[in-house]
């Protein structure tokens, strides 16, 4: 019967899939909003490639939740490349022995070959005047973030706040800590993600103020218009970073390496930067920042390793159970 | 009227009662469905259309039918064998076997879907053998047949014991008795008793299968024009701005379902005049 299942299975793959006619097939496992920029990245890759190596090359994408792709990929999800949007879940792959341990410095930039940064959405014309991380802790302001504990969005905003609160006069762990308690006060609920929480923003008309990625202010605009809303930018946020590595376990068993690696560093090619910028994530190339400088205001950003240490050590002191969150949420 | 009037309520009552009733109805199944299809169409059919044609949508749905096509076989087979064993015989440890049966019903469908991982996945039990064999169930088209068909395999079993038991084994003995082989005892006794009844299981379990999600999800891997299902795909549209898209597919969803009603409709419809039918025939005879 096993035997039977499994021919069946096989057929049904076949009919599926489909042949694969390319010379080599290449998985990228990525985060959820990520489809947009590499919908276009895609055939320009092929195309460079086809010209610089002769082989064609089938390019397949999986999307879903940052987190739950590096699970699927730890649990056998057979994808080359992982590009994400949290340092965090690539650490998780490294410990699992299927990335390298020192897989951020394998490429230029922390690996990562483009950045965004946390901003505020506000309702339009800014009714409640938010222009700073204290406008948003005070008192009757609606602030709508997915959970901190367990999603990217929530993380970020959390640590942009701490960080702020470290960089004022005075500032230390402890005021900053209740800054935090201040500011979380101020969120009615928690989403469970990043698209819930603008769903609840947009559509059910909840709360002042949405805190999201740069980028993603894009997406909201394609959905609700444009005209729906304002994008403000606090006096310090963070330097969100989308790192990429390859999958040392998948290539090594596909024969993929080569490839793989050349899909990666494109990504840091003009080409590659300006379809970055064109999907609203600032580039790393300086010239094409500033050809791209109307969609990026300058803003003054720090990144997780400047204030933190690592992304790692920011999980530890604050997510992890009994951290920082637990004890604002144990004191309320 | 008036001898009716003991065992009715007023007419008010009544119609208060009914209107709740519907109203309840149309708000939680009727302005759901409705919905759909308005913010499917909300930019017009040209765009809906398009939405549709998207390859990454056009192989979800081709995905999801084939994966109900394949399931189906299996439950069809194991669910008559099951509802067989258990209606026709008395053996030690049957009702362990109908809880065995049940227990894709209380299982949480992301937990049978893990059930999977843990077995199959890269760290799993036999993960390590299936690498070395280059075989892929998780992540892959096998492993979310294997995840529906766990899902699914209660419906035909659960909708044939009860009918199976009410009929009996008279006829089946009367068949051996007059010399029938297993078989011609199955395919000219049994099965006629048995077809809308289980027609009636295999549209349900199909319904189940074309709309699974929870396990579907834990093993797919989420690659898009491969193992991405119509369920999952309307999630990843959503979560990617692409509303039209999104519901889209929900509508196709939605209409797969109502046609599924309205199969299910004819076949209970079928199953009611057939008994009652039986019934005008045997009733002389009873009496």
């Amino acid at each position: 019967m096993s035997r039977f299942r499994l021919s069946l299975s096989a057929l049904m793959l076949s009919l599926v899939a489909g042949a694969a006619l390319a010379d080599a097939t290449l998985l990228n496992a990525s985060y959820d909003v990520a489809r947009d920029v590499y919908k276009d990245y895609n055939p320009a890759f092929q195309k460079y490639w086809k010209a610089k190596s002769g082989e064609s090359i089938e390019l397949k994408q999986s999307h879903g939740g940052s987190t739950k792709q590096v699970r699927a990929v730890a649990d056998g999800l057979e994808a080359d490349v992982v590009t994400m949007n949290q340092a965090n879940d690539i650490e998780f792959l490294a410990e699992k022995g299927l990335v390298a341990k020192d897989w951020a410095k394998k490429f230029p930039n922390n690996a990562s070959p483009y950045t965004s940064a946390m901003v505020f959405i506000v309702r339009k014309g800014n009714p409640k005047a938010i222009k700073d991380w204290s406008d948003v802790a005070a008192p009757g302001v609606q602030m709508i973030i997915p959970h901190p504990k367990n999603t990217g969005n929530g993380r970020n905003t959390y640590l942009s706040a701490w960080a702020w609160a470290l960089k004022q006069p005075g500032g230390n762990d402890a005021k900053a800590q209740e800054f935090l308690g201040k500011l979380l006060k101020n969120a009615p609920l928690f989403a469970a993600g990043g698209r819930d929480a603008t769903t609840t923003f947009m559509q059910r008309k909840m709360g002042d103020v949405l805190i999201t990625f740069e980028s993603e202010a894009e997406m909201i605009a394609k959905e609700f218009g444009k005209g729906e809303f304002e994008v403000v930018y606090p006096s310090l946020t963070m330097q969100t970073e989308f790192p990429v590595a390859l999958v040392e376990k998948v290539v090594d068993k596909k024969g993929t390496r080569k490839q793989a690696t050349a899909y990666l560093e494109y990504l840091w090619s003009k080409e590659g930067q300006e379809n970055a910028a064109q999907n609203y994530l600032r580039p790393r190339d300086a010239e094409l920042l500033k050809k791209y400088a109307a969609n990026f205001p300058p803003v003054k950003t720090f990144t997780v390793d400047d204030v933190f240490g690592s992304a790692n050590k920011a999980f530890a002191a604050h997510f992890k159970d009994g951290g920082s969150f637990d004890q604002i949420y144990a004191s309320k | 009227m008036k001898s009716t009037r003991a065992t009715q309520e007023p007419a008010w009552v009544r119609y208060t009662l009914l209107s709740i009733g519907l109203g309840f109805l149309f708000v939680f199944l009727g302005l759901p469905l409705v919905a759909v299809f308005v913010e499917a169409l909300a930019q017009g059919v040209p765009v809906y259309l398009e939405a549709l044609k998207e390859p990454e949508t056009a192989s979800a749905i081709w995905l999801t039918v084939g994966i109900a096509l394949a399931v189906l076989p299996f439950n069809i087979v194991f669910g008559v064998a099951a509802a067989w064993a258990i209606a026709k015989f008395d053996f030690k440890g049957k009702s362990l076997l109908i809880t065995l049966i049940d227990l894709p019903f209380a299982v949480s469908p992301v937990v049978a879907g893990l059930i999977f991982i843990l077995l199959f996945g890269a760290q799993g039990t036999f993960g390590p053998w299936l690498s070395e064999h280059d075989i892929k169930i998780v992540f892959a088209v096998p492993g979310m047949i294997l995840a529906t068909m766990f899902i699914t395999f209660p419906f035909i079993a659960r909708e044939l014991i009860p009918l199976m038991q009410s009929q009996g084994k008279d006829e089946e003995e009367a068949a051996v008795s007059l010399g029938a082989s297993g078989f011609q005892m199955f395919w000219r006794v049994t099965l006629p008793n048995i077809k809308w009844g289980l027609l009636y299981g295999v549209i349900l379990s199909n319904a189940r299968a074309m709309g699974e999600f929870g396990a579907v999800s834990v093993v797919s891997g989420h690659i898009r024009g491969e193992t991405n299902t119509l369920p999952l795909h309307v999630e990843i549209l959503y979560n990617e701005y692409n509303a039209i898209g999104a519901f889209a597919a929900a509508s196709i969803l939605a209409l797969l379902a109502l046609v599924t009603l309205v199969a299910k409709t004819i076949v209970e419809w079928r199953m009611k005049k057939e008994t009652d039918m039986l019934n005008t025939v045997l009733a002389p005879e009873k009496t």
